[in-house]
């Protein structure tokens, strides 16, 4: 060790015990809900991987597809991680979800791929902005404010093409936000992977995350500190709504058409993905890794299920006790908080 | 105490509320290095004097001088950009935030092209202010729920040091701990004071004022009653102050 660095070293050493010290007392009182979220996973996958042995659940054509078809409750979870850590909630992501991909596939089929993504995303930072201003300048519960919007934008979605589905036949669009790949990594593998790395990075690493959590933690105290509070609320609102607009887009090109169905189903299993993955529901800690993770279980319970053979009633009611176990472990708070 | 220059000084700051005055005429210098203990009853304007400083309220005539120039705090940030911070009663901590992140709350430190947070530094700085001022805490990398009270209070306290170039205002720091931990708060007020700055403490507690400040001001009803210096007074004469019987 040359001597600038044992310096150094003696200068950080406080540093480092206060770490070893800090580790023991994480480990002592190490929060259920920071790990189930990766032990369940794992309990998960073996037991399907040997439930299901015969029926290919571990082929990697199959664990690829269960990644695919879950990028876009992926990608709404990372945005719901910044929301609900703010302290508010979005009901709205999933009327967001089919919105745009209706308005996308519209516009796409009229006015080329550049204009139909760009419509299509428009419509989350519509709903984005306008859940933000009703939650912030008017001061209104993202419960309530997003709830309405839920049942707005759903009925605009209907509206829109009046229930008819729209094809989306544009090839190029098809492969960038569905079945195309990147050699041979799938380009929704892709999707998946860039926003949960942006989203990790702007949660964990910026001052923005660290505002985030303050806000939903004790909104009056990041206020005093000169957080400028509404503009995060704003800021999360508009993330989580551009984010189910992305999945809408996921979701046209996977599936080639748009309907005003798509996204109907999500909201659950995304607000599943982020509790189970250590997000604390009113505000204050949060984990985007965790969200991801979350969400590939809702994955694997689909599939595992429908290759179990259980019927799409039998599914529904499997995974409602699946949810209710794993929120009873996850939710609950810690004893004397 | 004469060579010295006031850090703030209050001249006939005047605060009504519509019709109701809520404080009238007060005229008050605080130097650096003292302790100024603010008393009065319920409802003598304390909180309104500490809320004209913290830049919540603007007085409604007088001015707020800092290095002999008048300024307008019209903000809580504005307050803190003029070196003035706020221990509130309430604490404003972020609970399940690590110690580090409520030192840096809104002022969090980044490197790099990315603005990424460098927490490595700021548990560094946080672990040698708190060693500094003696707040006994196991590791900045602790969350504020895992804290006693006096420890949190601690944080709070050690917050307002870090970032106060000029002038801490606390609103009974201790009003929620216990005696034990009331002690060491005290210690670190004193030792804040030793730093040189300057410091207003809300306190109802007559003992507590005249253990740590220097000079006590009084109001009732929203009137300056008087300054005194705290080792030439008693208990008895600052009590019917506070009342105004005699």
């Amino acid at each position: 060790m040359s001597a600038p660095e044992a310096e150094h070293q003696a200068g950080t050493s406080h540093v480092g015990a206060d770490r070893i010290r800090s580790v023991l007392t994480r480990l002592r009182r190490v929060d259920p809900r920071l790990y189930v979220v990766y032990v369940a996973f794992l309990l998960i996958l073996v037991f399907f991987s040997i439930y299901l042995r015969d029926d290919g659940f571990t082929s990697s054509q199959n664990l690829l597809n269960i990644v695919k078809q879950t990028t876009p409750i992926t990608v709404m979870a990372v945005g719901l991680v910044f929301v609900l850590s703010a302290g508010e909630i979005d009901l709205s992501i999933g009327s967001v979800v089919a919105l745009s991909s209706l308005v996308a596939a519209l516009t796409l089929r009229d006015h080329g791929m550049v204009l139909g993504i760009l419509a299509g995303l428009g419509v989350g930072v519509g709903a984005g902005l306008i859940n933000g201003f009703f939650t912030t300048v008017l001061r209104l519960p993202s419960f309530l404010v997003t709830l309405a919007m839920l049942g707005l934008i759903a009925g605009l979605a209907r509206w829109v093409t009046d229930l008819a589905s729209v094809a989306v036949v544009n090839e190029r669009y098809a492969n960038v936000f569905g079945s195309g790949s990147v050699g041979p990594v799938p380009s929704l593998l892709i999707w998946s992977a860039v926003v949960v790395a942006l989203g990790w990075f702007l949660f964990r690493h910026t001052r923005f995350g660290a505002h985030v959590v303050a806000t939903g933690d004790n909104t009056d105290a990041a206020r005093v500190t000169g957080i400028r509070v509404a503009r995060v609320k704003i800021a999360v609102l508009l993330l989580s709504g551009t984010l189910a607009a992305l999945a809408g887009l996921l979701y046209a090109g996977r599936l080639q058409s748009a309907t005003y169905t798509l996204g109907e189903q999500d909201l659950l299993p995304v607000i599943a993905a982020v509790v189970i993955g250590g997000t604390r529901l009113f505000g204050g800690t949060g984990s985007v890794v965790g969200a991801l993770v979350g969400s590939l279980i809702m994955g694997m319970l689909n599939n595992g299920l429908i290759l179990m053979g259980l019927s799409a009633s039998g599914q529904m009611i499997a995974q409602g006790v699946i949810l209710l176990t794993a929120i009873s472990v996850t939710l609950r708070e810690p004893r004397g908080s | 105490m004469a060579e010295l220059k006031p850090l703030v000084q209050l001249d006939r700051v005047r605060k009504e509320f519509g019709a109701v005055v809520a404080l009238e005429e007060v005229t008050l210098d605080v130097y650096p290095g003292e302790i100024v203990a603010l008393v009065g009853d319920n409802g003598a304007g304390k909180s309104t004097l500490v809320k004209l400083i913290a830049g919540v309220h603007q007085p409604t005539s007088g001015q707020i001088v800092l290095d002999g120039e008048p300024v307008r705090l019209s903000s809580p940030s504005e307050s803190q950009r003029h070196g003035i911070e706020v221990v509130y009663q309430d604490l404003a901590l972020a609970n399940s935030q690590p110690v580090y992140m409520n030192m840096f709350l809104g002022r969090e430190l980044v490197r790099g092209p990315l603005r990424q947070l460098d927490r490595p530094r700021m548990a560094q700085e946080t672990r040698q202010l708190l060693d500094e001022l003696d707040i006994r805490i196991d590791s900045p990398r602790q969350t504020i729920r895992d804290l006693s009270g006096g420890q949190r209070q601690g944080v709070a306290i050690g917050r307002a040091v870090h970032w106060a170039q000029r002038l801490v205002l606390m609103d009974e720091p201790t009003a929620a701990l216990g005696v034990q931990e009331t002690k060491r708060v005290e210690e670190i007020i004193l030792r804040m004071r030793d730093r040189g700055r300057a410091i207003v403490i809300v306190s109802h507690s007559l003992d507590q004022v005249f253990r740590i400040s220097d000079r006590i001001c009084v109001l009732r009803r929203g009137r300056q009653v008087g300054i005194r210096a705290t080792p030439e007074v008693d208990a008895d004469e600052i009590v019917s102050m506070i009342t105004g019987l005699r």
